[in-house]
């Protein structure tokens, strides 16, 4: 499991990660910066959050591995 | 702004839909290397860096502390780092810095979100309906630039800008007047005295009369927080990135595909489905934007092992950057199956292309209605015949003649 931080500070507005992942970043209506819908997302989404951290123009996306209690 | 670039840099030489050969035999001299260049047509050559490997382009674009976008010591920026910026250069968000760089972009972003631009995608349609109603009113062969291509990102920008429907084939006109070379200084003086003087007056009508369009909405919500410079220039930049960009990418796309049967037959397999990736391979693969603006270093910086000094520039090559093989395997096959890759057609760092989102709704929006209407467009001529267009800030087409 990845746990996601955004960063809506340095984000640049630029969409990317809605783009890729709509299940789990959005945009503020206000400044169009990151938003978070799903800070632990689904393991079959794990790969595309990776590619819209490295996607990121800001580098504003973090992607952590989580410590599972089943490992 | 955008012809002196291409006199001045190299950075623009193409072949076929990647980069030319004698800038691929660059790279492999390094990811960073210094090239001599004329500021101006006869004048003395300068020394300048052109970063070529996507690690080099990604560490420059992506490093706005120790990489000045305004601090220009060349060429028609603010000379010798001055904190002066020019009355023409208001506005124009990719000659600024930071904290001003933030100021103004965090007011125009809403207007660009991915749900912002949703908005646009009814009346992009009907544009490119109206486009193809037009193209089989004329008859075949058809230039998909003259026809659809140009047609699209023109009007989608009137649109954007609320340039009335009256007024939109002279804007444009002029505005490609003002670029093009072959053209007599006096008549591009004159085209551009037009459509800055056309958009001046756009600016003072939404001054006093907001309208729901994009410069109404800023000026509703941030209308103290621009002086009228600002917003002229913002109009500019809107102009210069949103006209040849889309045009060289629709068209361009239009041919790769073409010319790729086996990779449009994967697209027209589910076009609704696949066409979000057939967008980004093509937008990574044929970068049509040459390179962002020029950076100048502000500390001596090492890229790519080599000490670059404080007050020198790097040029960073789009197209090369995305066909770097760091970036995954086989990069120069255009390959729509592929996982995304993570290109950097729309920039790298906090000057990212604000109209990103806009950008690919047209493309996507362009390619369905296109194939579509036409199941089997095909080209009228043989490939090697279609001109392709380097004088422009986008690489493109000057025309693509097809049949149905």
């Amino acid at each position: 499991m990845v746990e996601v931080r955004v960063d809506p500070e340095i984000c640049a507005a630029s969409g990317m990660c809605k783009l890729l992942v709509p299940a789990v970043f959005d945009q503020s209506e206000e400044d169009g910066t990151v938003l978070l819908t799903d800070p632990v997302p689904p393991a079959d989404l794990e790969a595309k959050v990776r590619t819209a951290a490295l996607r990121c123009p800001a580098g504003a996306i973090a992607v952590h591995e989580m410590e599972t209690d089943a490992s | 702004m955008p012809e002196e670039t291409q006199h001045q840099f190299d950075h623009a030489r193409r072949a076929g839909f990647g980069p030319s050969d004698d800038i691929r035999q660059q790279r492999a001299q390094g990811a960073l290397v210094k090239e001599e260049v004329a500021p101006a047509p006869g004048a003395a050559t300068e020394p300048i860096w052109m970063a070529l490997g996507y690690e080099a382009v990604r560490q420059v674009m992506g490093d706005h502390v120790r990489f000045s976008n305004q601090r220009r010591f060349r060429a028609q920026a603010i000379r010798g780092g001055s904190k002066h910026r020019p009355q023409e250069m208001s506005g124009h968000l990719m000659d600024y810095d930071q904290p001003e760089h933030t100021r103004l972009r965090k007011m125009l972003t809403p207007e660009f979100t991915v749900r912002r631009i949703q908005r646009l995608k009814p009346v992009t349609e009907q544009i490119a309906e109206r486009c193809l109603d037009a193209m089989e009113r004329a008859g075949q062969p058809a230039d998909l630039v003259d026809l659809y291509a140009s047609p699209i990102s023109g009007a989608v920008l009137c649109e954007l800008l609320g340039v009335p429907r009256d007024d939109r084939r002279e804007f444009l006109v002029k505005h490609q007047w003002q670029l093009e070379q072959d053209r007599s200084r006096k008549d591009r003086a004159a085209a551009q005295a037009y459509t800055s003087g056309y958009l001046r007056a756009l600016v003072k009508r939404q001054r006093k009369d907001p309208d729901e369009g994009f410069i109404g909405q800023l000026i509703r919500d941030h209308g103290d927080n621009f002086d009228d410079e600002e917003l002229l220039g913002i109009c500019g930049l809107m102009v210069l990135a949103g006209l040849d960009n889309v045009t060289g990418m629709i068209s361009l796309g239009v041919l790769a595909l073409l010319e790729h049967p086996d990779q449009l037959a994967v697209f027209l397999a589910d076009p609704e489905k696949n066409v979000d990736r057939v967008v980004d391979e093509l937008l990574r693969f044929l970068s049509v934007a040459h390179a962002p603006t020029p950076r100048t270093a502000v500390e001596d910086v090492v890229v790519a092992g080599q000490l670059v000094k404080a007050g020198e520039e790097i040029v960073c090559s789009i197209p090369m950057a995305n066909r770097d093989p760091a970036l995954g395997p086989d990069v120069d096959r255009f390959d729509v199956n592929r996982d995304p890759l993570p290109h950097i057609a729309f920039g790298h760092g906090i000057h990212h292309c604000i109209g990103a989102a806009l950008g690919r709704m047209e493309l996507r929006t362009a390619y369905l209605a296109l194939w579509r209407r036409f199941p089997d467009l095909r080209l009228a001529v043989p490939a090697a015949d279609v001109p392709h267009k380097t004088n422009s800030i986008a690489y493109g087409l000057e025309h693509l003649p097809v049949a149905w």
